[in-house]
């Protein structure tokens, strides 16, 4: 592979790791939705039922039964997330990964660089990027957010709901002020991954929708192509 | 960095794909040996199972005790799943005050015995205030009043090969299925001894409500609300794994 067309992008781990991850991720989210939709209300605190007080009603109606049969998959995928995401920042931190391709440079990290990569990006405007090898510092950032704030937080609502769990670390439902808190934080943090994915895809365009899709598969990307 | 695969990787990978799974049947076998495989650990929903019993098992030590909350926590509303049964039989025991009615506790026991409400009031009484959670989303929390089954189990006896206790609700489970949703249910014996599975007879001080599960109901600290089996009215210890329950849902609710 070393045609002087193709440029390498996206190392074997990640790719592996980024498309396990996007199945749990969705498979997450079905299961997920067929679990709510038992209960779409959300409280605060420790406790909650119909009769009493909610934070929110969410409109979709009463649904008893789908989430019997959709837990034990959610559980399933959750397990898939987990350890793919174990996978992943193992070998991140191995490969450089984090690093090279995750850490923003400091200079980078000026108030007024990041106003301009991100003016840059709300006109669809790729001026002064320097090629497909390498994230902007805004990527950077939401990267390492979504792998490092938002996926654990995720996972430590969903394990605050465990009696299991919370039977050996009571803080982790306490801390977020009980387990119907834990169960709609869960909720919350969903929408902003679901907020993010939806960024991802469309950014996926700048610089070429199938380009970038295909270095994520083969890990190649063509040199000169839109790509860049 | 990504190198093509060349005939010596593809070979290298294929005998770590072969010792990794011979190694995953050592490893389920060796797990089995220290009960931490579940009963439904077949099928693909079973590996999830597999992976959170045994983690949890692994991480709870089996001794960890569920949050206990205080008398001002209670919760003003307890929602119930299915009201009570309303066959004549049952009818007549609610009506009677439950006078007639007796547990049995038989199977791997060293002495079976048979209790009555009164006989079982006379035991060791304790009383924990207990979050409880639907697998829907819905909580409420409450004190339930009972006694230990480790205090039940300690009469009668565990032979040594017992690995599960089944609770059968008293209610006939050929009735319409939405009368009574758990038919049946077991636990492991780390559960069974808990510090905080009780045979529940009161909830906030009064008799135990009929919709909640009159006479006595189960009632574990550490899993959700469907484990907590109803209208009980035998337990049989067993190390049958076939036997572990009759309802939808894991069989594991530490989840």
């Amino acid at each position: 592979m070393s045609d002087e067309h193709i440029a390498s992008r996206h190392s074997v781990i990640v790719r592996l790791t980024h498309w396990t991850v996007v199945l749990s991720v969705i498979g997450l989210f079905v299961t997920g939705i067929g679990i709510l939709v038992s209960h779409p209300r959300l409280y605060w605190g420790e406790t909650g039922s119909v009769g009493t007080e909610s934070l929110v009603d969410l409109p979709i109606p009463f649904t008893i039964g789908p989430s019997v049969w959709n837990r034990p998959f959610h559980f399933l995928f959750a397990w898939m997330l987990v350890l793919t995401g174990l996978v992943y920042v193992a070998g991140g931190l191995l490969t450089q990964h984090v690093r090279d391709d995750l850490l923003p440079a400091r200079a980078d990290l000026r108030v007024n660089h990041v106003m301009r990569v991100i003016s840059e990006h709300m006109r669809w405007n790729r001026r002064g990027e320097n090629g497909t090898a390498s994230y902007n510092v805004v990527q950077r950032l939401t990267y390492l957010a979504v792998v490092f704030v938002l996926f654990p937080t995720i996972i430590w609502t969903g394990l605050a709901m465990s009696f299991g769990v919370t039977s050996v670390f009571p803080m982790l439902a306490t801390a977020l002020g009980g387990h119907q808190s834990a169960r709609t934080l869960h909720f919350v943090l969903v929408v902003l991954l679901l907020l993010f994915a939806i960024v991802h895809v469309v950014m996926l365009g700048r610089g070429g929708f199938w380009t970038n899709v295909r270095a994520m598969i083969t890990g190649f990307t063509p040199l000169g192509g839109r790509g860049r | 960095m990504s190198r093509p695969l060349t005939r010596r990787t593809f070979l290298a990978a294929g005998l770590a794909t072969a010792a990794g799974a011979s190694g995953v049947g050592a490893a389920i076998r060796y797990a089995d040996r220290f009960d931490l495989i579940p009963p439904d650990h077949s099928g693909v929903v079973g590996i999830g199972e597999t992976l959170t019993y045994a983690t949890q098992r692994l991480l709870t030590s089996r001794h960890s005790l569920a949050r206990e909350f205080t008398r001002n926590d209670i919760s003003r509303v307890a929602p119930v799943n299915g009201p009570h049964p309303r066959d004549e039989k049952y009818l007549s025991l609610l009506a009677d005050g439950f006078r007639r009615w007796r547990l049995s506790i038989e199977g791997l026991v060293s002495r079976p015995v048979t209790l009555s409400l009164d006989e079982l009031k006379r035991l060791p009484q304790e009383s924990h205030i207990l979050l409880h959670a639907c697998e829907e989303g819905w909580s409420y929390i409450a004190e339930w009043t009972g006694v230990r089954l480790a205090s039940v189990l300690d009469l009668t006896g565990m032979r040594p090969e017992a690995r599960y206790v089944v609770f059968e609700p008293f209610a006939n489970p050929n009735q319409s299925g939405s009368v009574v949703r758990v038919l049946w249910d077991s636990i492991d014996v780390a559960d069974a001894l808990h510090a905080q599975t009780l045979l529940a007879y009161a909830m906030n001080g009064d008799a135990l409500p009929a919709d909640h599960g009159a006479p006595v109901r189960l009632r574990l600290g550490r899993h959700l609300g469907y484990k907590n089996t109803k209208y009980l009215s035998r337990i049989v210890v067993t190390d049958r794994r076939d036997l572990y329950r009759k309802s939808r849902g894991t069989w594991y609710g530490g989840i």
